[in-house]
């Protein structure tokens, strides 16, 4: 299980901001550092198939082997974490995890509420999304995430917007869980102690190894 | 477009179905021979120019003089509403109440003006058109403030007002001098749609303006219902003076502008503060924004009264005898128009809806070249082009057909509900729609179960603005129509020279009262939905 990109290169009006060639293992946190404005958000758009028309890139993606470069977004099987929670503010907590679980899931309200349980959620399935803390809702956001079962997953800079004690616990609960699942994870962040944290290795956007 | 060409014809003689099959100027010679003819010239441009001019100059001084405040919030509450009435209801409010047997003579009789008997005077219906200006003025000026409001995050209206008070300048010349420039050319196309309106209105001039000679639009529209058929190469030789008229006011406003413009950034730069003027002009505004709650609210409290009144003695302020009758008496006709009338206005608006979330989404991929047509219905005055689709649809045999009324209101649905629909949809945060995808739901369902659910108040909004929309068309459904479909508007508008009270109260009452219900639901329904979604209430 591997997400591998093979001369990826993403320009903007002739000019080159992202080239990168490069596997993540299964179970490996890579990291893409650098400034904002340098082109990671750009990158993970353009993973998932959502790349600005300001922006071409060439080259190509593989997923386990299988070429995804040209699949619409919703058959990828890529999750992916923004700094924000998107969570869903229609639905409750329990529908939010009920859209990500796809429709032909056995047991659905088994695994909804399994997912509950694994983030310190339990019982608050029917609850409003608004009315949780920052804390829970990035929970939630990632439990949504990995019930679509997805074989990679992408990290925007997810912890950047939660308090100090909580960016390290949740660093550990996203870590761990994709460890557990065997997940190749792309994290892009310019924060020092996220590169730490994930222990893998760290790459600028053009394929440099930085030191952290 | 088709209307227009539709009105060209017979505008030249040319109208085979009527035996016109020469190409003459026989009908512009019939139009100018009309002695009444300078005088309605006179009086559409007049009341046009006056009634925008007011509402513009009321709207941008009550935003100078409050915006910030809370009696500004106050405000605009109070007028937002207005939005959802029908200009003849609004209309009918206000000719009551000022009328010689009104509230407003009563109220002050016989203690200030010693009548005792309503007073022989043409108040409503006065030859300068000062009451029509009045009517337009209520509905525009709610109008063109909730434009505004939508224009000033963009101005940036806040900030620049606080640098502007911070250099020692007064509010509303800070307003003015910083903020207006930049409002202004946001605004520029609902005033330019307020001036051709107020040109070319004929239910609220069958209503409030007057009779002898009465503005160019109602005696175009009095030529087309005329049983002489001969009198409809008049009629469209006259739409197309009235859309001549309109175009010309359209380019002396624009001259206008750049003159104002010219002068006004000397005057910004020449550095005067204008505090003392806030002494007077913060008044002026709350005073104007206050008269037209109360001339409305008053209105339709009056209306409303007069629907249940039996004897009514001046100047008594409340009725002798209150009754029923004057209701029970319509019950089947008004069961009956109003359930007409709210089937041509869902049908509308439902169309409407799905074209413009077709449109919208489909501006996701594409940009649609020509989006801006939609809004030209908007700014041709309405009895420039209708006789000429009403031809139509006589040729096509469509006319007098809830189907054909039904597709001309969507003419004027549309733009406004894609108007309302626009904004929100745009503002919505687009990664919503990639977390979705990325979760694997396919882009139907992306729209169906994520973003529709999370814009349906915007969505429920933008179908009452159309459903009140239909409800207030008065020329098209009569023109179309054909006498054959009516809707309460144009049963209300037609009992206005009939000076019965108690009936126009009845019809007037149902509506106003149709398309508030229909805001009132849209507005209860995603907040009883919704109760336990914090995220999805109003920021």
């Amino acid at each position: 299980m591997s997400l591998r990109l093979d001369t990826l290169r993403i320009s903007h009006q002739g000019a080159v901001m992202v080239a990168l060639n490069l596997d993540v293992a299964a179970g490996e946190v890579l990291t893409i550092m650098g400034p904002s404005g340098c082109g990671k958000s750009t990158l993970l758009a353009a993973l998932i198939g959502a790349l600005p028309p300001a922006f071409t890139a060439t080259g190509k993606v593989f997923l386990e082997g299988r070429e995804i470069t040209h699949l619409p977004t919703h058959a990828r099987k890529l999750g992916i974490l923004f700094q924000d929670d998107i969570l869903f503010p229609h639905l409750s907590v329990a529908g939010n995890l009920g859209f990500g679980l796809p429709k032909a899931a056995p047991n659905r309200d088994a695994a909804i509420a399994q997912a509950l349980v694994e983030a310190g959620l339990d019982g608050m399935g029917p609850r409003d999304p608004a009315t949780l803390s920052g804390g829970q809702r990035a929970r939630v956001g990632l439990m949504r995430t990995l019930l679509s079962a997805p074989r990679a997953l992408l990290l925007d800079e997810p912890f950047a917007k939660l308090d100090a004690d909580l960016r390290v616990q949740m660093r550990e609960f996203v870590f761990s869980a994709a460890r557990t699942r065997g997940l190749p994870v792309i994290l892009v962040t310019h924060d020092r102690e996220d590169a730490r944290a994930a222990g893998g290795r760290v790459l600028g956007v053009t394929g440099t190894a930085l030191e952290v | 477009m088709a209307g227009l060409a539709g009105v060209i014809g017979p505008a030249f003689g040319y109208m085979p179905a009527l035996g016109g099959t020469e190409v003459t100027l026989a009908p512009w010679r019939a139009l100018l021979a009309w002695p009444g003819l300078s005088g309605a010239i006179w009086l559409s441009v007049f009341s046009g120019l006056l009634a925008t001019c007011i509402s513009l100059g009321l709207t941008l001084l009550i935003v100078a003089a409050w915006q910030g405040t809370r009696s500004f919030t106050w405000i605009t509450r109070a007028l937002a509403p207005l939005l959802s009435l029908p200009h003849a209801a609004a209309a009918f409010g206000l000719a009551f109440l000022i009328a010689p047997s009104g509230w407003v003579a009563r109220g002050l009789s016989p203690w200030a003006t010693g009548w005792d008997r309503p007073p022989d005077l043409l108040i409503v219906n006065d030859p300068w058109g000062l009451a029509l200006v009045a009517g337009l003025v209520v509905k525009e000026v709610p109008f063109l403030l909730l434009m505004t409001l939508a224009a000033l995050p963009q101005a940036d209206s806040l900030r620049s007002q606080m640098v502007a008070r911070a250099l020692g300048y007064g509010r509303v010349t800070g307003w003015l001098k910083a903020v207006a420039p930049r409002v202004y050319a946001q605004i520029r196309l609902p005033v330019y749609a307020v001036l051709a309106y107020s040109m070319s209105v004929v239910d609220v001039a069958l209503i409030l303006g007057p009779t002898r000679p009465p503005t160019l639009a109602v005696q175009i529209l009095d030529w087309m219902t005329h049983p002489d058929l001969g009198l409809r190469f008049q009629a469209a030789a006259g739409a197309l003076l009235q859309l001549a008229l309109v175009m010309g006011a359209l380019a002396l406003w624009r001259l206008a502008e750049v003159l104002v413009a010219r002068r006004g950034v000397a005057w910004a730069a020449s550095g005067g503060r204008g505090v003392a003027l806030d002494t007077a002009l913060r008044p002026l505004g709350a005073m104007g924004a206050l008269g037209i709650g109360l001339a409305v609210g008053l209105g339709l409290a009056g209306l409303l009264v007069w629907s249940f009144a039996g004897l009514w003695r001046f100047p008594a302020l409340l009725p002798d005898i209150w009754t029923l009758r004057n209701w029970g008496g319509q019950s089947d006709n008004l069961r009956r128009i109003a359930a007409e009338t709210g089937i041509i206005a869902l049908g509308a608006t439902f169309i409407a809806l799905c074209l413009s979330i077709a449109a919208l989404q489909a501006q996701n991929t594409a940009r649609i070249s020509g989006i801006g047509l939609i809004y030209l219905p908007l700014i041709v005055p309405q009895i420039a082009f209708l006789p000429g689709l009403a031809t139509f649809a006589l040729v096509l045999g469509a006319d007098g057909t809830r189907l054909a009324v039904m597709a001309v209101h969507l003419v004027f649905v549309l733009p406004y509900v894609y108007l309302s629909l626009a904004d929100p949809w745009r503002a919505w945060d687009a990664r919503a729609g990639l977390a979705a995808a990325s979760l694997g739901a396919r882009p139907a369902r992306v729209l169906w179960a994520v973003r529709l659910p999370m814009l349906g108040r915007a969505i429920l909004i933008a179908a009452a603005v159309g459903f009140a929309t239909s409800v207030a068309q008065y020329l098209p459904t009569l023109l179309i129509g054909a006498g054959r479909v009516s809707t309460v508007t144009t049963e209300a508008v037609a009992l206005a020279s009939s000076g019965n009270r108690r009936l126009i109260g009845v019809w007037a009452v149902v509506q106003m009262a149709l398309p508030m219900a229909v805001f009132a639901l849209c507005l209860a329904v995603p907040a009883l939905l919704f109760r336990n979604r914090r995220g999805m209430q109003i920021a």
